[in-house]
C-alpha cells in the first residue's frame, strides 16, 4: 500500500506571519495579500516549501507577512535571486513579488531573462504607475506628463504596457488582474500557480497616497463592465453589461472594439491564450493605451515550453548516468599526470 | 666513405639545470598553444616548471603589429622553481612585431630563433623596424638562428595535400618540434595530442605533425645548433604530480569543497576574463551535482548565488574586478543576511576595464571596504596556481562555518600560469561540513517552539542556517536591520548598533580560527621582513633566497587570510627593524597593517600589468637593506 504524503490541511490563518502589517491603511496591497493568503490553503503546497523572495519597494514587504520562508532582498535583483534558489531547489514552490518600478525599472534585465529562460515562478507584479517607498516619483508605467515631485513640468517618459514587455520577452504565461475584484484575482493567481515555468501576473494597484485612482476608471465598480474586458480562454471575448459589446479581428489582423450587434456573434474573437504565436495576445495588450479606455485583464497567454530548472536537472541527470557520480580523486588525475616514487 | 663518416655523431646534449623559453609571435599564430604543449611535456619529464602567458586583450588584433603580439613564458628546471623567470634565454620570434615587443626582455647573449619567411618590408614596415634588424646589426650580442619557418612548413606539408596558405597555420608545431630538440623534450606526447586534438580535420593534423616533425629533424640535422641541452627532472616529493593552471585549481578546489562540504555546487557567473575558464571548467563537471549558470549580469551571478545559498547549497559567484563593483551591494547582502557565499576576484589591471588580459592585484581594498555601511567580510587570497585548490576550499570553510560571503583574490598570473602540483590524498582534505539547523531554537511568550534566525552560536557568533523544506522553522530574512536574535525589522538606534558589532566581532573572531604567520628565511633574526600577499609569493620566495646568498640576513611572510589578519601579525611586524610590503597595487596591503598595527611597512610597488621578477624585487631588497631608501 501507498501512501500519498499530501499537506496537512491549512487555514488562511495558517499562512499569516505574527508580523504587523505596515502598509498604509486603504492600499491596495492588502487586498492582495488577503487573496494570495486566501488561495495558499486551496493549492495543496506545505509552508515550508513555499518561499516568497521581494526586492524593495512597498510591495516588497510583502514576504515579511507570509508565514513561509521569505527574503526581502535588493532593489530589482528579486527574479535573479529566485532564480539561483528555484535552480538549487527545484522541490520548492518559489514567488516573486515587486512593484512595478522594482520589475520593470531599476530590475527590468532581470525580469525578462527570467522570463525568457522560463524559470518555474511565480512573479506578481503589482503596478500602480508611481514610486511609493520614496515618496511619488513617476514610474517606468506611469502616464507621459505625469507631474510628480521629480517631474513638476509632467513626465516625457513613455510607459512601459507590462504585459506587452512580458510578451516580448518570450514569457510562457503573462496574465493581468486588478485589486477590486477578488475573486478575478484569485483565478488569475490560481492558473499563475499552476502554470509550470514563469508566470507573470501584473495587478493594478490602487496606491491611495501618491497616485490615488489610476486605475478608477476602468476598475471602478461603476465603470468595470464597460471597461473591463475579461479574456477567458476559449470564450468569444464580450464585455459590457449584456456583453454588448466584443473584440473583432479585422481583415488586415488589427483587433478593434465593436458592439456584437454590429459584427455578428460568429465575428467574435475567440480567446485562446494557447496559440504558440504570440502576436494575438500582443495585439490584445495594445488594445488600450492606458487604464483608461476598455482594458483586456485575464490570461493573454498560457503556452507550454521546456521550463529551465528541469532541462537543469535533466543535463545533470544525464552526465551522472553517463560518468557515473563524480569520483575526487578520479577528477585530480583527469589531466596529464606523473608519479614519482 | 661509407654514411657513417659522412654524417656527423649525433651531438650529446649539454645538461643545464634551468633554462627560461620565450615564444613570441602574432596573435593568430598560435604561441599560447605551443606555449601549453611544451609545459605539459616538460612537466611529464620531470621539470619543475613555472609559466607566464601574456596576450592582447583583442581576440585577433591587428596583424603584423606590436600591439598583437602574444607570449608565452616558460621556466623550466631541474630544481624547485616559483616563478616563470626573470629574463629569458631563449626567444622564439616567429614575425618582426615579436621581436621588436620582446627582444628587450632576453639575457645579454640569449639566443633567437627567427621565422626568417616574415622579415618581408610590409611586416618590419608594420612593426616599426626602419632597416631589417638581421642585417642591420640590431641583434650583435645575440646567439641569433635564422630559420624560414614557413617555407620548411609548407615543404613539409605538402606531400599531405595541405595547401601552402593552410600549412602557413602550422608553423607554431615547427618552431614546438625545433625547441623540443633543442632541449631533448620526447615527442610521442606532442604527437599523440595532435592525433587527438585534430582527428575530425586530418588535413590540419597532417599538417601539424609534418611541422612538429620537420622542426624536430631540422634541430637535428641543420648544423645552426652544435648540440641540443638537457635539463634533469627535480628532484620533488614521492607523489602524483599534474601540471594545473590556477583558474583548473580554483574549480576544482570548489568540487572539493562541495564534496568535503557535503553539499552541492553553485556557480552564478557571467563571463569576463581573466575568470570565465572557472565557469568553463565547472560546466563540465555536471555529474558531481554542479549546477552552474551564465546568468544575465554579474548582479544575477551573485544574485542566483544568494539565492542558492539560501537554499542550502555551496554558493560561488567567480569574477574579475568590474564584476566586484558591479556585485557590491549584493555582497552587502550577503553580509545582512549572514549566508556563506563565496566571491572570487581574478584581479586584473583596473580602474574601468583596465588591462583585462593584464595582471594586478588592486582589487584588495575594494574587497576589504567596498560597500556602503559597516560590512565587514574575510579575504583570503590564493599565492601561486596550484594553491588556489587549498584556497579554495578555505574560503568555502570559512563561509560555511560563520555564515559569510568570504572574498577569494586570485589574479591573472596564477590564473593562467601554470606549475606542477603533487595532488593531495582526498582521504586528508578537510570536512567543512556543517549542520542545518532543523528544530526551533526558541521558546514564545505562549511557551510554543519558535524559531529565531538571528540567535547565534555563542562561540563562532554565526546564526542558524535554517533551509526553506524545513518544517516548522519558516522565517523571513532581508537586508533591512533586523530585531538581534529574532531577526524581525528593528529601526531601534541601540539594536543597530548591536547588530553593526556583532556582525564585526563574528568576522574579527574568525582570527582564532586561522593559522600563525608563518616565517620563512632569517626568521629570527632577519634585519629585513618581506611581508606579501597574493601571487607576488614566487617572485618574493626567489627575491629572498638571492639577498640571503649575497650573506644578509631576510625574512618573508606570506598572508593568505587578508581579513582578518592571524592573530599574531602585530607582533610579527613589530618583531623585525624594517617591513617592506611588495605589491602590484600603489601599497594597499601596507596602508592595511599601518591602519592597524601603526607599524611603518613600506610599500614596493608595481603596476606594469606584469608580475615582479626577483631581479626586481632581490634589488628592491638590497635597497631598503642597503639604506638607500630613508
Amino acid at each position: 500500500m501507498t501512501t500519498v504524503d499530501l499537506p496537512s490541511p491549512t487555514t488562511r490563518k495558517d499562512w499569516s506571519s505574527d508580523q504587523e502589517v505596515r502598509w498604509c491603511p486603504g492600499c491596495g496591497d492588502y487586498s492582495i495579500l488577503a487573496a494570495v493568503q486566501m488561495l495558499m490553503p486551496e493549492l495543496a503546497v506545505r509552508r515550508e516549501d513555499t518561499v516568497f523572495i521581494s526586492g524593495i519597494g512597498c510591495a516588497a514587504r510583502f514576504p515579511y507577512y507570509m508565514n513561509t520562508y521569505g527574503m526581502h532582498t535588493i532593489h530589482g535583483r528579486a527574479p535573479a535571486i529566485a532564480t539561483g534558489l528555484a535552480l538549487a531547489r527545484p522541490d520548492l514552490d518559489v514567488w516573486v513579488v515587486a512593484g512595478d518600478g522594482d520589475a520593470l525599472s531599476i530590475g527590468g534585465n532581470h525580469l525578462i531573462h527570467a522570463l525568457r529562460r522560463n524559470v518555474n515562478l511565480t512573479i506578481l507584479i503589482f503596478n500602480n504607475q508611481i514610486y511609493g517607498l520614496t515618496k511619488g516619483q513617476y514610474s517606468p508605467t506611469s502616464e507621459v506628463g505625469k507631474v510628480t515631485k521629480s517631474t513638476p513640468f509632467g513626465s516625457l517618459d513613455h510607459p512601459f504596457n507590462p504585459v506587452s514587455l512580458a510578451l516580448g520577452a518570450e514569457a510562457t504565461f503573462v496574465a493581468r488582474t486588478h485589486d477590486m475584484d477578488r475573486n478575478h484575482m484569485l483565478d488569475t493567481l490560481r492558473q499563475a500557480h499552476a502554470h509550470k515555468g514563469s508566470a507573470v501576473v501584473e495587478i493594478y494597484q490602487n496606491c491611495n497616497v501618491f497616485n490615488d485612482g489610476a486605475f478608477e476608471k476602468v476598475t471602478g465598480k461603476e465603470s468595470r463592465a464597460d471597461m473591463l474586458i475579461p479574456l477567458v480562454h476559449g470564450e468569444p471575448i464580450r464585455f459590457g453589461a449584456d456583453g454588448e459589446r466584443c473584440v473583432v479581428a479585422d481583415p488586415d489582423g488589427r483587433l478593434r472594439i465593436t458592439t456584437v450587434a454590429e459584427a455578428g456573434e460568429e465575428r467574435v474573437l475567440v480567446h485562446d491564450a494557447s496559440r504558440d504565436d504570440p502576436g494575438l495576445a500582443f495585439a490584445l495588450s495594445r488594445l488600450a493605451r492606458g487604464p483608461y479606455e476598455p482594458t483586456p485583464i485575464g490570461v493573454f497567454r498560457s503556452v507550454a515550453r521546456a521550463e529551465y530548472v528541469e532541462e537543469s536537472t535533466r543535463q545533470l541527470d544525464a552526465a551522472m548516468a553517463q560518468k557515473g557520480p563524480g569520483d575526487l580523486a578520479g577528477l585530480l588525475r583527469s589531466g596529464a599526470s606523473w608519479d614519482i616514487a | 666513405m661509407s654514411d657513417t663518416a659522412e654524417r656527423p655523431a649525433r651531438p650529446v646534449p649539454v645538461e643545464v639545470d634551468r633554462v627560461i623559453i620565450r615564444f613570441a609571435g602574432d596573435s593568430g599564430d598560435g604561441m599560447q598553444l605551443t606555449g601549453d604543449r611544451f609545459t605539459s611535456v616538460s612537466a611529464l619529464v620531470g621539470n619543475d616548471l613555472a609559466t607566464l602567458p601574456e596576450f592582447p586583450a583583442e581576440i585577433r588584433a591587428p596583424a603584423g603589429t606590436l600591439a598583437g603580439v602574444s607570449a608565452f613564458q616558460i621556466h623550466i628546471s631541474d630544481h624547485e622553481i616559483t616563478t616563470p623567470g626573470d629574463a629569458p634565454q631563449v626567444l622564439v620570434a616567429m614575425n618582426p612585431a615579436a621581436l621588436k615587443s620582446e627582444l628587450h626582455r632576453l639575457v645579454p647573449g640569449g639566443a633567437v630563433i627567427v621565422n626568417t619567411d616574415t622579415f618581408d618590408e610590409r611586416s618590419l614596415t608594420k612593426a616599426g623596424y626602419a632597416e631589417n634588424p638581421l642585417e642591420s646589426g640590431a641583434l650583435d650580442g645575440y646567439r641569433v638562428y635564422e630559420v624560414p619557418m614557413t617555407q620548411l612548413t609548407k615543404d613539409a606539408a605538402a606531400p599531405f595535400g595541405v595547401k601552402p596558405r593552410d600549412a602557413d597555420r602550422s608553423k607554431n608545431f615547427f618552431a614546438l618540434g625545433l625547441v623540443s630538440w633543442m632541449y631533448t623534450r620526447p615527442v610521442e606526447g606532442t604527437l599523440a595530442w595532435i592525433e587527438k586534438r585534430f582527428a575530425s580535420k586530418p588535413l590540419v593534423r597532417d599538417s601539424n605533425v609534418a611541422a612538429f616533425k620537420a622542426g624536430f629533424a631540422f634541430g637535428e640535422t641543420a648544423e645552426l645548433f652544435d648540440h641540443p641541452y638537457s635539463v634533469r627532472p627535480a628532484v620533488q616529493a614521492p607523489g602524483t604530480y599534474t601540471n594545473i593552471t590556477g583558474n583548473t585549481a580554483l574549480a576544482w578546489g570548489l568540487i572539493a569543497a562541495a564534496t568535503q562540504a557535503k553539499l552541492p555546487l553553485f556557480l552564478g557567473g557571467y563571463p569576463i576574463t581573466p575568470a570565465s575558464d572557472i565557469l568553463h571548467e565547472l560546466s563540465k563537471h555536471k555529474n558531481f551535482g554542479v549546477r552552474t549558470l551564465q546568468a544575465e549580469d554579474e548582479i544575477a551571478g551573485i544574485g542566483a548565488a544568494l539565492g542558492a545559498a539560501f537554499g542550502g547549497h555551496l554558493a560561488v559567484t567567480t569574477t574579475s574586478g568590474p564584476g566586484v563593483a558591479l556585485k557590491g551591494e549584493t555582497m552587502g547582502l550577503a553580509v545582512s543576511l549572514e549566508l556563506p557565499l563565496v566571491i572570487i576576484d581574478i584581479q586584473r589591471g583596473g580602474p574601468s576595464t583596465g588591462l583585462p588580459t593584464k595582471t594586478e592585484a588592486s582589487d584588495l581594498l575594494m574587497a576589504m571596504y567596498g560597500r556602503h555601511g559597516e560590512s565587514p567580510l574575510p579575504i583570503v587570497a590564493a599565492k601561486s596556481p596550484s594553491h588556489c585548490f587549498e584556497v579554495a576550499i578555505e574560503a568555502a570553510r570559512i563561509a560555511l562555518k560563520y555564515r559569510t560571503p568570504v572574498v577569494l583574490l586570485s589574479d591573472g598570473y596564477i590564473a593562467n600560469g601554470s606549475e606542477p602540483w603533487r595532488l593531495p590524498d582526498v582521504a586528508d582534505l578537510p570536512d567543512i561540513s556543517v549542520p542545518f539547523t532543523t528544530e526551533p531554537n526558541h521558546v514564545d511568550a505562549k511557551g510554543e517552539a519558535d524559531f529565531w534566525p538571528y540567535l547565534r552560536d555563542p562561540d563562532t557568533l554565526a546564526r542558524p542556517w535554517a533551509v526553506p523544506g524545513t518544517p516548522g522553522l519558516m522565517h523571513r530574512i532581508g537586508g533591512i536591520e533586523k530585531e538581534d536574535g529574532s531577526g524581525n525589522i528593528s529601526y531601534d538606534p541601540a539594536n543597530h548598533e548591536r547588530m553593526v558589532r556583532l556582525r564585526a566581532a563574528r568576522i574579527a573572531g574568525i582570527a582564532d580560527d586561522i593559522p600563525l604567520v608563518e616565517l620563512t628565511g632569517d626568521v629570527d633574526d632577519a634585519e629585513l621582513l618581506v611581508l606579501g600577499w597574493g601571487s607576488t609569493w614566487g617572485a618574493i620566495d626567489g627575491g629572498v633566497n638571492r639577498v640571503r646568498a649575497r650573506g644578509r640576513r631576510i625574512a618573508h611572510a606570506h598572508l593568505v587570510h587578508l581579513n582578518p589578519f592571524p592573530a599574531d601579525l602585530g607582533d610579527v611586524l613589530r618583531g623585525y627593524p624594517r617591513v617592506v610590503v611588495p605589491e602590484m597595487n600603489l601599497g594597499q596591503l601596507s596602508k592595511m597593517v599601518r591602519a592597524e598595527y601603526l607599524v611603518d611597512a613600506r610599500p614596493i610597488t608595481k603596476v606594469q600589468g606584469a608580475p615582479f621578477t626577483s631581479g626586481e624585487l632581490e634589488q628592491a631588497f638590497l635597497d631598503h637593506l642597503g639604506g638607500l631608501v630613508p
